[in-house]
């Protein structure tokens, strides 16, 4: 079926992302931690000018995940943009499938495809739909945009690698106000009863939804408690400090599922955006892009 | 087959003859998995979990869970058959066989085990006849209606060797064979099972043996009724059905609300080319009221006479 993908990897691109990677696994953690900040800075820039070309997408949750798009495709996945469907290698799933603009800057700056193909981003018949599709994307595992999907496909990816004798992890991001689906809770349930060590989830926890914050909305705290309950090894850290985040996305201690509670701030990075509800999906006038240009300068 | 042979022929379960390939396809190829939602018995597992034990993924009674899971494994390299009574796999689950298999064109082999109204008495909860309307809307879902054993094991040996999503609807109670070991089941195609020029009856799965039989009813009546065994729902055999307009009338039989399914693909298949002739649709419309699956046949007109009695009076019109 990936035959049929209209985006093809860009080898120049390959190049550019294993500079980086080779920084972060053999460079100093200062370095480390500057060069996942300016892919993170590069990815919300790239977002931004999507979002204002397009007139539309979601921005807000765009930059809160950004830095755990970044720090696991430029330092932990162990995949080869050249060769996205090697059998064996790392799987990632975005799960918030409408945050497709900063999964789509990230996969394009690790070279699954042209940048170029950015400017496409929602337009007519583009492969860049406002949702991942895996037809049309190479990179994407599977497509997701109805919220509380993408846990049970990678509990699904877990167990299957398991059975394959292959030593891949698969990762998965929620958003938090995702985890008011119940599917999610039933493949919660399935990955500590099979004990999916390899599985790690995600969750970004900007402590807003569409409407109103979680907690007013249908509350999730506390949620470190209810996974561990859960059966799963609970990890929760800053989401936007790269360095954490690479401790986070170690290896499981023992035989459970690994859940990271990445703490975030919705629209991370432009202070008029940051922490504000109006801005799940709100488009950003030429001015304001211009200023928030500026703060991501 | 006449009523006399209908009436004393041998009769078989299909899931016997699912859960026998299975484990064939199983043995042929390790990538073969099965996923289930507790229903180890109901879906005829039993021997597939003493054979494979680490091969069959019981998620416990959560069926989002189990076709996202059947996805993942999917995507991970396996072949996942993905099996649980037809109402819960295709009512609770949609969404995920809508994005997660279908339009991710994950290979997945989806299992709607006892569908139609197998459950009788357990009541509409429990009856799958919504399920051919739901899934006919997902573009890229073969959808497959065995017949009988025979066609049964096909299935799963044509799905297992295809990358395609593929949904199999798998009888629950037993039925005569109304095919050969040896008669193909072709992707996309009905099966031509009688001759005949002045009316043509199209049926679907555990109906195909009962339109038969109402052929034989006509027979005597001195109409000569086609036949067409409608294993494959999708893709539409729309040849077949452009054939079939050339007959005097069409009458379609399916274990399955009409608005949607096999009867509601025919009819507007032969509107769209215009001047075709009559279409009967046979099937619900209706919730069923309590009663035994025979009760319930009969009830909604889905036996020989009533299924002959349709063909006459739409070759009246």
């Amino acid at each position: 079926m990936r035959g049929s993908a209209v985006l093809v990897t860009d080898s120049q691109q390959v190049s550019a992302w294993r500079v980086v990677r080779d920084v972060v696994e053999t460079g100093s953690p200062a370095e480390r931690a500057a060069v996942l900040a300016e892919q993170s800075r590069l990815i919300r820039r790239s977002v931004l000018a999507m979002i204002g070309r397009a007139q539309a997408g979601h921005i807000g949750g765009d930059f809160s995940v950004t830095d755990v798009l970044a720090t696991l495709y430029f330092g932990v996945l162990r995949i080869d943009p050249a060769r996205p469907d090697a059998p064996v290698r790392d799987r990632f799933i975005l799960s918030k499938g409408h945050c497709a603009a900063s999964l789509y800057s990230t996969l394009a700056f690790s070279g699954y495809f042209d940048p170029a193909a950015l400017d496409t981003f929602m337009g007519p018949h583009s492969p860049l739909n406002g949702h991942p599709n895996r037809v049309k994307v190479p990179g994407v595992e599977t497509n997701t945009g109805p919220l509380g999907h993408g846990l049970p496909v990678a509990v699904g990816e877990a167990l299957g690698a398991r059975l394959l004798g292959h030593d891949s992890r698969v990762f998965v991001v929620c958003g938090d106000g995702e985890m008011q689906e119940g599917s999610n809770w039933e493949a919660l349930m399935s990955a500590a009863h099979y004990r999916l060590a390899n599985l790690t989830l995600v969750i970004d926890r900007n402590r807003l939804q569409q409407g109103d914050r979680t907690e007013e909305t249908n509350a999730l705290d506390p949620l470190a408690d209810k996974l561990a309950a859960f059966g799963w090894e609970v990890r929760e850290v800053d989401g936007h400090d790269h360095t954490a985040l690479l401790a986070a996305f170690a290896p499981a201690a023992g035989t459970r599922p690994v859940a990271v509670i990445a703490n975030t701030i919705k629209g991370r990075g432009v202070s008029f955006i940051e922490d504000r509800v109006e801005w799940h999906h709100k488009v950003p006038s030429p001015d304001q892009i211009a200023l928030a240009l500026k703060e991501l300068a | 087959m006449t009523l006399a042979e209908a009436a004393t022929a041998a009769t078989y379960d299909n899931r016997a003859a699912f859960a026998d390939e299975l484990i064939e396809r199983a043995r042929a190829d390790e990538r073969v998995v099965a996923v289930c939602n507790d229903s180890v018995g109901s879906s005829n597992l039993v021997a597939f979990r003493q054979e494979f034990p680490d091969r069959l993924i019981n998620v416990g009674i959560a069926e989002q869970n189990m076709v996202g899971v059947g996805a993942g494994l999917a995507a991970a390299g396996l072949i996942p058959f993905v099996c649980a009574a037809g109402p819960f796999l295709t009512g609770r689950a949609l969404e995920q066989v809508k994005a997660d298999v279908v339009y991710s064109a994950h290979n997945v082999i989806l299992c709607g085990m006892s569908p139609g109204m197998a459950y009788g008495e357990l009541g509409p909860t429990h009856h799958s006849v919504e399920d051919l309307s739901w899934l006919r809307a997902l573009p890229g879902l073969d959808i497959v209606v065995p017949a009988d054993r025979h066609q049964t094991r096909q299935a799963v040996r044509q799905a297992a060797a295809d990358p395609r999503p593929t949904y199999i609807r798998v009888g629950r109670y037993k039925v005569p064979d109304v095919t050969a070991p040896g008669d193909r089941l072709e992707r996309g195609r009905f099966q031509l099972a009688r001759e005949g020029a002045d009316v043509t009856l199209i049926g679907a799965g555990t109906l195909v043996s009962r339109t038969l039989a109402a052929a034989d009813l006509l027979a005597a009546d001195g109409i000569e009724a086609r036949v067409l065994n409608a294993a494959y729902i999708a893709p539409l055999d729309v040849e077949a059905i452009r054939a079939a307009a050339q007959t005097g009338a069409i009458v379609t039989a399916e274990e399955a609300n009409i608005s949607g399914g096999l009867g509601a693909a025919v009819a507007l298949t032969v509107a769209a080319q215009g001047g075709g002739p009559v279409v009967r649709t046979l099937g619900l419309s209706d919730f069923a009221p309590t009663g035994s699956t025979d009760m319930l046949l009969e009830y909604f007109g889905l036996t020989a006479p009533a299924i002959a009695a349709a063909a006459r009076e739409a070759l009246a019109v």
